[in-house]
C-alpha cells in the first residue's frame, strides 16, 4: 500500500506536467483535441493523489513505522482519531494535503467547466497543473512522506501532544481548502491574462470559486482561534503571531476580491483591478506557505542554516508571483476596462471597500515581514508584535467597518447618499442607545467601549435594514413584504448574514478584551473564589490516567445563588511521556454566550495550585459570527446565478423592483 | 527536536510557539499595589519574552521571562515612570524587546504603510473617478462626429 501511494505520487507529478504543457499548447495552437487532454488528466491527478493521501493515512492508522514520517509523528498508544489527523500534523503530510486539495480543485474545474470556452478551460487546467508540479516536485525532492526506515522501529515517537486535539482535525482541512482554493480564481486569471481577453464567462465563473475559497478560509481560521483559545491556556484568541498572519493576509485580500468580483460580474467595471487581487489573494496564500514552511520566521539566521526547503519554495514563489504579475504588466494594457460609474454608488463603496481592505493586507504584510527585513539587511533585530497591529490595523477597520452598511442599500452606477442615510436612521439611532446604555449602565465601560459596542449593533441592524428596505419594509403590507423577502435573491440574504456575522464577532471581541475580568491566585482545596458575579470552589487535585499521557485534574464547583452547586469545570496539566511534554487543558464553561475561563498552574508544597480564571463575556460571538460568515458565503453560493456548474441561463433575471435606489 | 518541530504544519508551529505556556503571572509576583501591578501588566504585554516566539512576557512561562517581569516590577516599585521602565529595559537588552517597535527612521515605512497607502490609494481613485466622469461626458469632437456620421450613413 505504501509503495502504491509512493508510486501514485510520482505518476501524479508526472500527470501534472501533462496537464500544463498539452493544454496549453492546445490552446495555443487552437487544438480541440489537445485542449481536451486537461480534464481527464486533471481528474486522474487528482484520484492517483487521493490515493497517495489514502496510503500515508492508512500507514498512520496501522502505526506503520517503516515510515520515517509516521515514525516521527505517530504512537501506537494514540487514539484512532489523532492517528489518523496526525497524518497532516506534520511537514510532509500537509505538504500531501496541500496538492492534495490543489487537485481537488482542478478537478472540480475539469468536472463542472464544461460550459466554458475550450480555450479558457484548457488555460485554466494548464496554469493549475502548473502549479501542481510545482509543489509535486517540492514534495518528492524534499519532504518525501514515504522515506522508508530500515529496520523498521518498534514504537513510534508521538504526535506533537499540542496537537492531539479534534482541532488538527478540522483547522488544517478547512484552511487548506480556503488558502489552496485560491488558486482557482490565480488560474482563471493568469488564464485570462494568457488569452489577453476577459469575457462574460470569466465574470461569472471568479466570483463563485473566490466565495468557496473564503468561506472555507474564514472557517479555518475561526476554528484555528477556537483552538488557540481553549487549548494555549490563557484564554487568546487572536495572536498577531506571523503564523496566523499567514493565513489572515489571503483572508483579507480575499475579502477585497469578493466584493470587487460583485462589481465585475454586475457591472463589469474594475476588471483589471479584480485581476489584479485575485493574483495577489493566492500569492498571499503561497508567501504564507513559504513563511510556514521554510522556518524562515524563527530566524532569518535558521533559514540560512537549512535552506533546502526554504529556498525551494522562495523559487516556487518568485516564479509564480513573479511570473503571473510579469504577464499582468505585459497583457493588462490590452484589456478593456469596464463601465463608469459615480463615485457614490454601490461600485464606489465597493471600491472604497478594496482601498481599506488592501490597505489593512499591505500593514499586515509590512508588519510580518519587516523584522526579517531588518534583520537580513542589518546587525539588529526588532520585534512587531500585538501592540503594532492593534495600533495600525484597528483604525484602518474602524471606518469600513462605519461604512458597510451604506454599501449595500446604494444603487448601482449612481447612488443618493442622503437616501440611503435616512433609511438607516433607525440604525444608526439604535446603535446611538445602545453606546449610551453600555456608557451609563454596564461599570468599567470605557468610551472606546461604548463605541465598539455601538459599532457591533450597528453593523447588525444595517444588515438587517438592508433586507427591510429591500423587502419594502413600511410601503407594502407584510404579506406583500414576506413574498418579496422571499422572492429576494439568495445572495441578498448571504450579504446581509456575512455583514452581521461580522457585527457579532466586533461584538464579541469588544465584550471579550473591555469587559473581561481576570483573576490570578493560590487556592487551597475547598477554597472559593468570585468572579464577576460568579463563585468558584476549588474541590481538589485528582490525578487520572489517559491512554497515552498522565493528568492531575483540577475540579472546580460553580456554586449557585442558593449556595448549592449548579455545575462544574474542570481543568487538568497534562504529561505527555513519549516526548516529555506537559500540556494543559483548560477548563471552560459556557453561560449563555459568554464564558468562565480556568486554567491550571502549578502546585504548591502546602498543596495548593495556582489558578488563574477569566470571565470572558460574549467571547463565543467571535467565532458564532465567523460561522455565519460562512453561512452568509453558502448561502450566497445558492443563488442560482452563482452556483457552480450551473448552466447558464440566459433568462435575465429581473431586478426585485424594490431593491435599493427607489425613494 | 526543536528544529525538528519548528518545520511543521501552520498548527504545529503555532502550538510550538506557545508550548508550555501555561500560566506566567504568578501569584507570588504580584505586587500589592493594584495600581501599581495594572501598570506593570499593561508593560508587560508591550515587552517580548526574548527566548519565546512572538510572546509577551505577561503570556510567557520561561524563566527569562519571570526575571524582566520582576525587574519591571522592581522598576516600578523604585517609582519610575512608564517611559522609564521601558527605556530602562530597552537599554538593558536593546530593541528587540519592545513588541510595539519605535517611531523612528529605520521604521518608517512600518509606521508609514498604512497612511501613506490609503493617501496614494485615496488619491488615485480620486483622480480615476474625476478623468472618468470628463471622459464619459465630453461630447464628440467635430471630427469625430463627421466620422460617425459617415459610418451611420454606410449602413
Amino acid at each position: 500500500m505504501v509503495e502504491t501511494g509512493h508510486f501514485a505520487l510520482v505518476l501524479a507529478f508526472a500527470l501534472s506536467l501533462v496537464q500544463t504543457i498539452v493544454p496549453l499548447v492546445g490552446a495555443r495552437l487552437d487544438n480541440q483535441r489537445l485542449m481536451a487532454v486537461g480534464g481527464p488528466v486533471a481528474v486522474t491527478g487528482f484520484a492517483l493523489t487521493a490515493l497517495s493521501f489514502a496510503a500515508l493515512a492508512s500507514a498512520y492508522a496501522t502505526s506503520d513505522f517503516s515510515l520515517a514520517n509516521v515514525w516521527e509523528n505517530s504512537h501506537s498508544l494514540q487514539p484512532m482519531i489523532y492517528k489518523i489527523t496526525g497524518t497532516w500534523g506534520n511537514h510532509e503530510g500537509s505538504m500531501l494535503l496541500w496538492v492534495l486539495i490543489l487537485t481537488f480543485f482542478g478537478a472540480l474545474v475539469a468536472a463542472f467547466g464544461s460550459n466554458l470556452p475550450a480555450s479558457l478551460r484548457a488555460n485554466v487546467l494548464a496554469v493549475q497543473g502548473a502549479i501542481g508540479a510545482a509543489f509535486f516536485l517540492f514534495i518528492l525532492a524534499t519532504s518525501n512522506p514515504f522515506i522508508r526506515l530500515n529496520p523498521a522501529p518498534i514504537e513510534g515517537r508521538d504526535l506533537n501532544p499540542i496537537l492531539q486535539d479534534l482541532g488538527l482535525a478540522i483547522h488544517p482541512p478547512l484552511l487548506y481548502l480556503g488558502y489552496v482554493g485560491f488558486s482557482i480564481c490565480f488560474s482563471f486569471s493568469v488564464a485570462a491574462l494568457i488569452e489577453g481577453r476577459i469575457d462574460a464567462s470569466w465574470a461569472r465563473w471568479v466570483r463563485p470559486w473566490t466565495l468557496v475559497a473564503w468561506m472555507f478560509l474564514t472557517g479555518g481560521i475561526a476554528m484555528g482561534s477556537y483552538w488557540a483559545y481553549y487549548e494555549l491556556g490563557w484564554g487568546g484568541f487572536w495572536f498577531w503571531d506571523p503564523v496566523e498572519n499567514a493565513s489572515f493576509m489571503p483572508w483579507l485580500a480575499g475579502t477585497a476580491l469578493l466584493h470587487s468580483a460583485i462589481v465585475m460580474e454586475k457591472r463589469s467595471a474594475l476588471k483589471i483591478w479584480t485581476l489584479l487581487l485575485a493574483i495577489l489573494t493566492f500569492s498571499l496564500s503561497l508567501l504564507g506557505t513559504f513563511l510556514v514552511r521554510s522556518g524562515v520566521l524563527t530566524s532569518v539566521h535558521a533559514f540560512a542554516t537549512d535552506p533546502t526547503r526554504g529556498v525551494f519554495i522562495l523559487c516556487i514563489l518568485t516564479l509564480f508571483i513573479g511570473g503571473s504579475l510579469a504577464l499582468f504588466a505585459l497583457r493588462a494594457s490590452r484589456l478593456t476596462a469596464g463601465g463608469l460609474f459615480h463615485p457614490i454608488s454601490r461600485e464606489g463603496a465597493l471600491v472604497l471597500n478594496n482601498l481599506f481592505l488592501t490597505t489593512a493586507t499591505a500593514t499586515v504584510l509590512v508588519g510580518t515581514l519587516y523584522p526579517l527585513v531588518v534583520e537580513a539587511f542589518s546587525a539588529d533585530k526588532i520585534s512587531v508584535g500585538a501592540p503594532f497591529f492593534n495600533l495600525t490595523f484597528a483604525p484602518l477597520m474602524v471606518p469600513l467597518l462605519v461604512m458597510v452598511p451604506f454599501g449595500p442599500l446604494l444603487a448601482w452606477k449612481r447612488g443618493d447618499i442622503l437616501a440611503v442615510a435616512q433609511r438607516l436612521m433607525a440604525a444608526f439611532a439604535a446603535s446611538l442607545l445602545a453606546m449610551l446604555v453600555t456608557a451609563l449602565f454596564i461599570s468599567g465601560a470605557t468610551v472606546l467601549a461604548a463605541l465598539g459596542v455601538g459599532l457591533a449593533v450597528w453593523l447588525v441592524l444595517g444588515a438587517l435594514t438592508d433586507l427591510a428596505v429591500k423587502a419594502g419594509f413600511g410601503n407594502v403590507s407584510v404579506g406583500i413584504m414576506a413574498r418579496r423577502l422571499a422572492g429576494l435573491p439568495r445572495s441578498v440574504f448571504g450579504t446581509a448574514l456575512a455583514h452581521m456575522g461580522l457585527g457579532l464577532t466586533v461584538l464579541g471581541i469588544v465584550g471579550t478584551l473591555c469587559f473581561g475580568t481576570e483573576k490570578i491566585l493560590s487556592m487551597h482545596p475547598g477554597e472559593t473564589v468570585e468572579l464577576s458575579g460568579h463563585t468558584l470552589r476549588f474541590a481538589g487535585i485528582y490525578p487520572a490516567q489517559g491512554p497515552n499521557y498522565s493528568e492531575d485534574r483540577g475540579r472546580f464547583e460553580l456554586i449557585g445563588p442558593a449556595g448549592n452547586p449548579v455545575g462544574e469545570i474542570s481543568s487538568a496539566k497534562r504529561f505527555y511521556p513519549v516526548r516529555q511534554m506537559t500540556t494543559t487543558e483548560s477548563g471552560i464553561k459556557t453561560l449563555g454566550l459568554s464564558q468562565l475561563y480556568i486554567s491550571l498552574g502549578d502546585e504548591g508544597k502546602d498543596g495548593s495550585v495556582v489558578v488563574r480564571l477569566w470571565w470572558k463575556p460574549l467571547v463565543t460571538l467571535i467565532w458564532g459570527g465567523g460561522l455565519m460568515m460562512m453561512a452568509g458565503a453558502a448561502m450566497s453560493l445558492m443563488d442560482r446565478r452563482l452556483r457552480v456548474g450551473a448552466p447558464s441561463r440566459r433568462r435575465k433575471r429581473i431586478e426585485v423592483p424594490a431593491s435599493a435606489g427607489m425613494p | 527536536m526543536t528544529a525538528r518541530l519548528s518545520i511543521g504544519s501552520l498548527v504545529l508551529l503555532l502550538s510550538l510557539v506557545f508550548a508550555g505556556a501555561a500560566l506566567a503571572v504568578k501569584p507570588d509576583e504580584m505586587l500589592a499595589d493594584p495600581a501599581l501591578e495594572a501598570r506593570a501588566r499593561a508593560l508587560s504585554e508591550g515587552l517580548r519574552c526574548m527566548v519565546c516566539q512572538n510572546q509577551s512576557i505577561d503570556e510567557s512561562d520561561a524563566d527569562l521571562a519571570r526575571d524582566l517581569r520582576i525587574l519591571v516590577r522592581q522598576r516600578l516599585v523604585a517609582g519610575d515612570s512608564d517611559r522609564q521602565v521601558m527605556d530602562y529595559v530597552v537599554s538593558r537588552y536593546g530593541e528587540f524587546v519592545l513588541l510595539k517597535p519605535r517611531f523612528d527612521l529605520r521604521n518608517a515605512l512600518l509606521w508609514g504603510t498604512p497612511v501613506i497607502l490609503l493617501l496614494a490609494g485615496g488619491l488615485f481613485i480620486a483622480l480615476n473617478a474625476r478623468s472618468r466622469r470628463t471622459l464619459a461626458t465630453k461630447s464628440l469632437s467635430a471630427d469625430e462626429q463627421a466620422a460617425l456620421d459617415a459610418i451611420l450613413r454606410r449602413d
